[in-house]
């Protein structure tokens, strides 16, 4: 393991060059994601001061946007560099990140985690499903798409939305977010 | 046991035209002689599942040649328990009497399984009766009693970027005495959607059954369709079917190994594994056109690729092959790690051949079937692969037969990218009718499809996640276990909630 940690001390980080204001950005997909993620950290730290907080609830999906989801945390994309993370409660979350058509049996759970989360929150609706153009709508069991069940702030389309997306979609709900902070309503306790 | 088993199917009544294995419509008598049998061990207990009028049994006789289907015309709303016999067989049954109305007769367990109250009517796919909602958390978990035993309850929302399911457990201090899983939560009608539609449409269901074995249910819906109206697919697409299947195995492993060494606070190998897994993807979106590989096996063939991707896909195992093996050798000179894995939510050997476990599940306590080898098909059933095989039966065990089988994908792949046959990758598909079943080996272990097609169109079809058999086995893996050891245990399984609540 020695031998390991002390090559990777000196090894090149296989995460995308962090953003430098004076330097032109690495060609390829990997330049598209320094810029985001520059961009990206701006707006949260005006809004969050240096962090938003993710809540992910699967609401009926087949698990394959926990997937791509998932990526956003590996050494690749590693989106917590921007200050964006993961929480294991809807009481630490700034963002609801729901998955999936909404099953009828996930309504009430989904009801009560957005209750459980503090204003100001944002919901994302991820995936087709989510979105309402996925292939479980037409169902007894399903009720279709997450804005049926609570407001959604932004919906990432994708079937499912690759690492990229999720970051360009998050980007876009900063934009939103900052345009009109104060517009939502404070929830009924 | 196995001859008796095999004597009462012989007396059935053969259903023409369902292929490759045979169906036959048995009575009371057959089927009960049947369930039975399984629960004296005669056999293995591949799927069950209902539809309007019958409820079918698929099973696997102990030295048979192939497996084979029973239907029970169900007369009176019920049919003769199965589960009663046969203990894996009774979530089983809990869900077609959900979904279908068929009532499970003698089952010494009534409790509904996928009908949490929600959807406003009783049997949606039988007489859909309407219902009032029932208050979603209300359901009798098996008491468990004794001084100092409290419960804790988690989910159906769990803490981590996971699917969602409710545990009980009941702890005596840090060590649990039950787990109770209540799952159904993603309930989405997926046999509902598989009833009376077009191929195309059912392929995109059927793909987004359980989104991480994409390729191995569209591979077998694929197979059933084409046993069905009897259509041979293209050279091409057999092999290319094979390495989507391969690829996929490997990211689904390297993801799960390294969240398991992630749950022991392990997380350099996860930061490894996530990598490799990443570069995994990234080739598979660059050689088929879609990370996860999704829709790219269709009833025909496959949606081909340029021909370039087999180069693409190479270069993508050597870059991970040398850095895995390092990990590899990491993992093994940890004990640090070893000692939160071994000897941790052991599993007996008795348990995995009562389910007919699949999978890393049972092939690390001594079961050694995959599906690959032993019900054989295209590319596998000329290639040259071992199969790892362990007996511990703990976490450990479940982490040694994922690295061995990433290094046996490996292996098939190189040889079949060296070898792609060139030619079309998809036939078209013709009208007709007929009955499909296949096998495929998933990730995660068999996952088996059942089609009826009736002039070209899905007239049924039906999907078993290889969960079903490995979610009950979980429960008995926690017991006499540490609380804080629940991650470890849960994914090392690594059961899909998507697959399995349908």
């Amino acid at each position: 393991m020695r031998t390991l940690l002390l090559r990777s001390l000196f090894a090149r980080a296989v995460t995308v060059a962090a953003p430098r204001p004076d330097a032109p950005p690495p060609p390829g997909e990997d330049a598209i994601l320094t810029e985001l993620g520059k961009a990206l950290e701006v707006r949260a730290r005006r809004l969050f001061g240096r962090s938003i907080t993710i809540r992910e609830v699967d609401a009926g999906s087949c698990n394959g946007c926990e997937l791509e989801i998932h990526a956003l945390n590996n050494a690749v994309y590693d989106v917590e560099r921007f200050g964006i993370k993961f929480a294991a409660s809807p009481r630490h979350a700034d963002v609801l990140l729901v998955t999936g058509p909404v099953t009828h049996n996930m309504w009430v759970a989904l009801e009560r985690t957005y209750a459980a989360t503090p204003d100001p929150k944002w919901v994302v609706a991820v995936g087709d499903c989510a979105a309402g153009c996925g292939v479980f709508a037409d169902s007894y069991a399903t009720v279709g798409s997450v804005e049926k069940v609570v407001p959604v702030d932004l919906v990432i389309k994708g079937c499912p939305p690759k690492p990229i997306d999720l970051v360009k979609g998050l980007l876009e709900l900063m934009d939103r977010a900052t345009a009109k902070p104060a517009a939502k309503p404070v929830a009924q306790a | 046991m196995s001859e008796r088993l095999a004597k009462r199917i012989a007396e059935g009544t053969p259903v023409a035209s369902h292929r490759p294995w045979p169906r036959y419509e048995v009575d009371q008598a057959g089927w009960t002689g049947a369930a039975q049998a399984l629960g004296e061990g005669g056999g293995d207990l591949l799927g069950l599942w209902g539809e309007t009028d019958f409820v079918h049994l698929a099973l696997r006789v102990t030295g048979a040649a192939a497996p084979c289907v029973l239907s029970y015309r169900v007369k009176t709303s019920d049919f003769p328990s199965v589960g009663r016999y046969h203990a894996p067989a009774l979530r089983l049954e809990r869900a077609v009497c959900d979904l279908y109305g068929h009532l499970p007769f003698g089952s010494p367990d009534r409790r509904a399984w996928l009908d949490h109250g929600a959807w406003g009517l009783r049997a949606p796919l039988g007489p859909r009766t309407p219902s009032l909602r029932r208050d979603p958390a209300a359901y009798d978990f098996l008491p468990a009693l004794g001084e100092g035993l409290h419960q804790i309850p988690v989910g159906p929302v769990h803490a981590g970027i996971i699917e969602p399911g409710h545990f009980r457990f009941s702890v005596n201090g840090e060590i649990v005495a039950r787990l109770e899983e209540r799952l159904g939560y993603v309930h989405k009608g997926i046999d509902g959607l598989l009833t009376g539609t077009d191929i195309e449409r059912a392929s995109r269901v059927v793909a987004r059954i359980s989104g991480d074995s994409t390729v191995a249910y569209s591979f077998a819906f694929a197979r059933a369709v084409e046993e069905a109206l009897q259509i041979d697919p293209p050279p091409r697409a057999k092999i290319l079917r094979g390495v989507m299947a391969e690829i996929e195995r490997i990211a689904n492993h390297l993801g799960d190994i390294g969240a398991i060494c992630n749950d022991a606070s392990f997380s350099l190998i996860h930061a490894h594994c996530g990598i490799f897994r990443e570069r995994v993807l990234a080739a598979a979106d660059r050689a088929f056109g879609h990370r996860l590989m999704m829709d790219r096996i269709v009833p025909g063939g496959v949606k081909d690729t340029g021909p370039g991707a087999g180069r693409g896909l190479q270069v993508m195992l050597d870059e991970i092959e040398k850095p895995f093996a390092e990990i590899v050798r990491l993992y093994d000179d940890t004990p640090s790690l070893q000692d939160r894995t071994c000897n941790t939510g052991i599993v007996s050997k008795a348990l995995v051949d009562t389910w007919a476990a699949g999978g890393h599940v049972g092939r690390a306590s001594g079961r050694d079937f995959d599906t690959r080898r032993d019900l054989p098909y295209a590319p596998y059933h000329d290639a040259a692969f071992a199969v790892p095989v362990f007996t511990a039966g703990d976490v450990d065990a479940r982490v040694w037969v994922r690295i061995r089988e990433i290094e046996q994908s490996m292996l098939l792949l190189r040889h079949w990218l060296a070898n792609l046959p060139p030619g079309p990758a998809r036939v078209d598909l013709r009208d007709g009718s007929g009955e499909g079943i296949a096998m495929t080996e998933a990730f995660r272990g068999d996952v088996l499809v059942w089609v009826r097609v009736e002039g070209g169109r899905i007239a049924k079809a039906h999907a078993r996640d290889a969960s079903w058999f490995q979610w009950p086995l979980l429960e008995a893996a926690i017991e006499n276990n540490i609380v804080a050891d629940f991650p470890l245990c849960n994914k090392s399984f690594n059961c899909s909630y998507s697959g399995h609540d349908l």
